[in-house]
């Protein structure tokens, strides 16, 4: 799950992490109430949504740039009624973009130099690892591929917690001395204790700034959460934006099917998470699109068939329906009847090709057969995608 | 022969009261496995019933170990409470513990592989589907049946079988038997970024086995696991390996259902895992029709029978 950044500063604070001040607003009229908490002086205008590149994005109303500096709060008040309620497209959008629901307003610090921190899991050792760089304020990964030396990594042991002498190693790599170096110290082990206790899948700090005055800040967030841990932290879980996810999505989880859009055409639904991203490469690989990722999960229930239907018909994209299901352990005729059901409901009149494997399959196919329904019935993944992908073209 | 167990492993059941461990264990009992021993905190003393089965429930595992000669785990403990579980496992000196619970915090298993490390116990999972050995009679019955993979699918033989995915595991399985191409063991690693044993840890074990010919490994988008496994293949292992890739049409950035399958960098992509395994040798199947096929060429190049 991935918050704002104004709720991911809120966070930091709570844990002794220093970020610029500031106050966020989601109304014209909240603007200056907002702003009447921060200092006078320079002031930065920022979009909250969850995507990066809002610095460089453009609003679909032709204002550039969705993060402003503004010499003083006056302007910055006049700033924030361009952003509110426009859509913002990023390079991570896509180019529907989204629609900027809170703008949030900071002290415009000075910046005598940015780093980048970040941590998150490091799969090849199964602990947190620590990423700071000399180079912050642009992409890590580019930093990563041009300059690798200029990345230090510090793996840190679980059973002991973030050591002093790491610690000392990343200030040394980041080249900080006297009051910096002590509070970039204090900062780093705020943030993995910030990290470890919130069950954060990923904290970013990009860029990490040290300003004339010796202060070591925050300038940017970016958390996200580990879904699994969600059910021990009802606070962060309260955090969630509906308004940032894929309305089919938000749909899809409340009958525990996992479905993610595509922009093809062919959609499909299938059991398992491999068999399903498997039977979009599938698709692709005879020629066609997928439009979807969609998991039904071991059980497959009929209501959850029927609910997977209505969800991907929910796609005007949609020219063509692939069923794949393996059913090992599940009757096969069982999830037939269900597809049956399911397109009777709908009043499907897509081509629909269903591949069913597995226990009882027999009875499943006969049961498809003696439907009426005009569906076509594949034997093998690849005869199931080489029909659809001639069905739609 | 097969690798990590056989069909005279005794095994035990966390969580064999509740509805998903009941249900396999009942499949597992029909399937013919020697389940000795459920495990249950409170429930010590009942026991589990199924068509003149009668197995003991102890409220610990070290109690059921010692009192059944039980060597192996399979867990069915809902994610709060599966660290903790994987954890008493480990604790009893199980040879092998085998997580199937989905959805465990990540923070959990991190700490979980850090208490792991200098202990015998082996975990696979979690978020797996399990481990089959089969068995010689009828539908592969007799054999050792960990998990919640349809036993009937398989059948003996000296095909090694290492995967993240449950359902992609049973489609290259079932593609083997209908050619007639028998198993040795069948492992679902599972699909979580913190899990027990890798791609590697089983395809050296495979490769040790005498009774395996040939493997099929089956990988998906998210981490470097397959790219180590495919350098060892290349240096190592002598025997035919075929090789898939899940998530080649995945957007970066997403988690496709599993946890742990979401592109991180251009390293973890399908093509570029795909690339590695040609570079070490390992056949490629083109679609996951063609992994069984991708496996008769490479063991036809070498002049190796897999039956």
């Amino acid at each position: 799950m991935n918050i704002h950044e104004y709720q991911a500063k809120a966070l930091f604070e709570k844990y002794g992490v220093p970020v610029p001040r500031g106050a966020a607003a989601r109304s014209q009229a909240e603007f200056a109430t907002a702003l009447a908490q921060l200092p006078e002086g320079p002031t930065m205008v920022k979009s909250q949504i969850h995507a990066g590149g809002r610095g460089k994005g453009t609003f679909t109303n032709g204002f550039k740039g969705g993060v402003k500096f503004c010499a003083d709060k006056a302007a910055a008040l006049a700033m924030a009624g361009n952003m509110l309620g426009q859509t913002l497209v990023t390079a991570q959008t896509g180019p529907a973009g989204r629609r900027v629901q809170t703008v949030y307003f900071t002290v415009a610090s000075d910046i005598k130099k940015e780093y980048y921190l970040a941590i998150l899991l490091d799969r090849a050792s199964s602990r947190p690892v620590i990423v700071a760089s000399t180079e912050g304020g642009v992409e890590i990964e580019k930093v990563a591929h041009e300059t690798p030396e200029k990345i230090t990594k510090v793996r840190v042991d679980p059973a002991y917690g973030l050591a002093d002498f790491q610690v000392r190693d990343l200030i040394a790599a980041l080249g900080l001395t006297g009051a910096e170096a002590k509070n970039a110290a204090k900062l780093i082990r705020n943030l993995y204790t910030c990290f470890w206790e919130t069950d954060a899948a990923m904290v970013e700090v990009n860029p990490l700034i040290t300003t004339p005055a010796g202060e070591v800040l925050a300038l940017d967030a970016k958390v996200s959460f580990d879904d699994n841990a969600l059910f021990r932290h009802p606070e962060i879980t309260a955090l969630r934006d509906l308004n940032e996810e894929d309305p089919k999505e938000i749909e899809a989880s409340k009958y525990s099917l996992s479905y993610i859009a595509l922009d093809g055409n062919i959609a499909c639904l299938v059991n398992g998470a491999g068999l399903a991203m498997s039977t979009m490469d599938i698709i692709k690989h005879f020629g066609g699109t997928p439009a979807n990722f969609l998991d039904v999960g071991g059980g497959a229930s009929k209501d959850q068939v029927v609910a997977a239907f209505k969800i991907i018909l929910g796609d005007p994209n949609v020219k063509g329906i692939l069923v794949n299901i393996f059913g090992g352990i599940m009757d096969c005729n069982v999830i037939a009847q269900g597809i049956v059901e399911a397109v009777r409901e709908v009043g499907l009149k897509l081509p629909l090709v269903v591949r069913l494997e597995g226990n009882n399959v027999e009875a499943g196919k006969a049961t498809l057969a003696a439907s009426g329904l005009t569906l076509v019935s594949g034997d093998t993944m690849a005869d199931a995608a080489q029909k659809i992908v001639r069905l739609v073209a | 022969m097969a690798i990590l167990i056989t069909p005279t492993t005794k095994i035990l059941i966390q969580g064999i009261t509740g509805e998903f461990g009941a249900r396999h264990t009942r499949l597992s009992l029909d399937y013919g496995t020697q389940v000795v021993a459920g495990v249950t905190p409170g429930k010590g003393g009942q026991h589990f019933e199924h068509q003149g089965h009668r197995v003991p429930i102890f409220n610990s595992v070290a109690e059921a170990a010692r009192a059944t000669g039980a060597t192996v785990s399979a867990i069915f403990v809902p994610p709060p409470f599966a660290g903790d579980a994987i954890l008493e496992a480990v604790d009893a000196d199980l040879d092998l513990a085998v997580a199937i619970t989905e959805g465990i915090p990540i923070r959990d298993m991190i700490r979980v592989k850090r208490a792991m490390q200098g202990r015998r116990t082996r975990l696979v999972g979690p978020n797996c589907p399990g481990l089959v050995t089969p068995g010689t009679g009828p539908g592969s019955k007799g054999g050792c049946r960990i998990g919640i993979a349809p036993g009937y699918i398989h059948r003996p033989g000296h095909v090694g079988v290492v995967s993240r995915s449950g359902t992609l595991t049973y489609e290259a399985v079932f593609q083997l038997t209908s050619k007639g191409i028998g198993q040795s063991t069948c492992v679902g690693i599972g699909g979580d970024p913190v899990n027990g044993t890798s791609h590697l840890d089983v395809i050296k074990l495979f490769n040790a086995d005498p009774e395996t010919h040939g493997i099929i490994m089956i990988g998906e988008i998210g981490g470097s696991a397959e790219v180590e496994a495919a350098r060892w293949v290349r240096e190592h292992c002598r025997k035919p390996v075929a090789g898939f890739i899940a998530g080649a049409t995945a957007p970066a950035g997403r988690r496709m259902g599993h946890a742990g399958a979401v592109i991180g960098s251009h390293e973890d992509t399908a093509a570029a895992k795909i690339a590695i395994f040609r570079e070490c040798g390992i056949e490629v199947a083109a679609t996951p029709s063609d992994m069984a096929d991708a496996l008769l060429r490479s063991a036809a190049a070498r002049g190796i029978k897999l039956s």
